[in-house]
């Protein structure tokens, strides 16, 4: 493998944006079949949360994104105080897992993505 | 505090408070309908002072370039100050031409305005009176058609509404202000399924979005789905039919919660537009009317495979803060 293969990040790897607009379909409906965090992800506005989630993807496989610890942090208190723990990071973990795997990530950058996903765990749950 | 300043007068506005409640306790006559960012009856524009983003949130980008803003989401920053003006700018001149029932609960109410409107069908307007009272209604009508077509939900206790059934004259001058909404037919892949579904008066914007698609020629199946929970909630049902006669790719599907006959099936909605759309993964869909139903089958659609860029859904909020007895669309 050659060093500017190693260095190019999982999002350019996949296609950049428009492999985000097509993971983030993927995403959203895993999630929102999931009862154990449905109640998370509901959403009046379903375009915002689309918008969301699509930032997530984009950060996580390295993409251009401008989230930092703290903003995770402070995005997520509310959702801490409703009770957001372990089994539930656990939980959005696997479907972000299954969503790259079902649009034929090959699993040496599905294993980069969620090293990124565990990296951002202790700030999404405020610790 | 923040200040607002209005044709030469400032008014204090307590803190958190919006422009739109603080002029409306002060005494300034400012339409409004649904209070809650999305009618926008509610426009002012901003001749000096800083607005903040949430007050132009859905905006064109022309009104924005306006100074236009959305009165009730607009809440200042303490202590600054803002100078705003109304939206009579924006308004054009309606008179009535006509005010024919459609059932015994909806009124058709058809306005002819000195120049054209420029709107997209299914898109809304809001129609203000000559004392301000403002309401938000969806167009019915194609722009072609050049009078615009409103249908007016009978509300009961409805200040608008009715003043429409009970007062209102042919010949009658109003103001409508607008277009809104991004629920409309675009041209392209004109061979894709679509879904049009809605419930009450959200079959106003969908009559419309269906009759733009086919007379720009789609050619795909085009699916409208109108419900009530009787009967008597239904409208418009000749006319369904007799564009179905003419357009073969055009299904009407009418239903209703009880009473239904040969000619409307009986049951939900949503189990009803699955028994005749079973695979909507790749249609396009548009949804009308009360927030619980288009809420729900928003995203029973999406889950079901509909992509959330062919999914428009177009909420019908009731005015408020008379929420328990005004209606809007």
């Amino acid at each position: 493998m050659s060093t500017s293969a190693v260095e190019k990040s999982v999002y350019e790897q996949i296609g950049g944006e428009p492999a985000m607009a097509a993971a983030v379909e993927v995403f959203y409906r895993r999630v929102l079949e999931d009862g154990r965090i449905s109640h998370f992800f509901e959403d009046v506005d379903m375009e915002r949360q689309a918008a969301r989630q699509k930032a997530f993807l984009t950060m996580v496989t390295g993409g251009p994104a401008n989230y930092s610890g703290r903003d995770m942090r402070a995005g997520h208190a509310h959702l801490v105080r409703q009770g957001l723990n372990d089994t539930h990071f656990d939980a959005v973990a696997g479907h972000l897992k299954a969503t790259l795997e079902e649009l034929g990530v090959p699993a040496a950058l599905v294993a980069r993505v969620l090293s990124i996903a565990e990296s951002a765990r202790a700030d999404v749950l405020n610790r | 505090m923040a200040r607002v300043r209005h044709e030469s007068r400032w008014y204090p506005l307590e803190p958190e408070e919006s422009v739109l409640d603080g002029l409306l306790r002060q005494g300034v006559v400012v339409p409004h309908a649904c209070r809650a960012g999305a009618c926008q009856s509610c426009l002012m524009r901003a001749v000096s002072g800083d607005v903040p983003e949430a007050a132009r949130a859905g905006l064109k980008d022309t009104l924005r370039a306006q100074g236009y803003f959305l009165a009730c989401a607009c809440r200042p920053a303490p202590g600054s100050e803002l100078e705003v003006a109304g939206a009579e700018g924006l308004r054009l001149r309606a008179r009535v031409v006509s005010l024919e029932p459609l059932s015994p609960s909806v009124l058709c109410v058809r306005l002819a305005t000195d120049t054209p409107l420029d709107y997209r069908a299914g898109q809304y307007v809001s129609l203000v009176r000559g004392d301000g009272l403002a309401r938000s209604y969806s167009l019915a009508s194609l722009p072609r058609e050049g009078v615009l077509e409103l249908h007016v939900r009978l509300v009961p206790g409805g200040v608008m509404s009715g003043w429409l059934s009970r007062e209102a004259r042919v010949g009658d001058v109003l103001h409508v202000q607008g277009p809104a909404g991004n629920c409309f037919y675009v041209t392209g892949r004109p061979e894709q399924p679509l879904l049009l579904a809605g419930t009450g008066t959200g079959l106003a914007p969908l009559y419309g979005i269906a009759r733009d698609a086919l007379e720009a020629g789609h050619t795909g199946p085009v699916w409208l789905f109108h419900g009530a929970r009787t009967p008597e909630g239904l409208y418009l049902g000749d006319a369904l039919r007799a564009l179905a006669g003419r357009h073969p790719a055009f299904h009407y599907r009418p239903c209703v919660l009880t009473g239904g006959s040969r000619d409307v099936a009986e049951g939900a909605l949503a189990v009803l537009l699955r028994a005749e759309c079973p695979r909507v993964a790749g249609y396009r869909a548009w949804l009308c009317g009360d927030s619980g139903l288009v809420l729900s089958l928003r995203k029973k659609l999406f889950l079901a495979g509909l992509s959330l860029k062919d999914l428009h859904a177009d909420v019908f909020l009731p005015s408020a803060p008379r929420a328990e007895a005004a209606g809007a669309r």
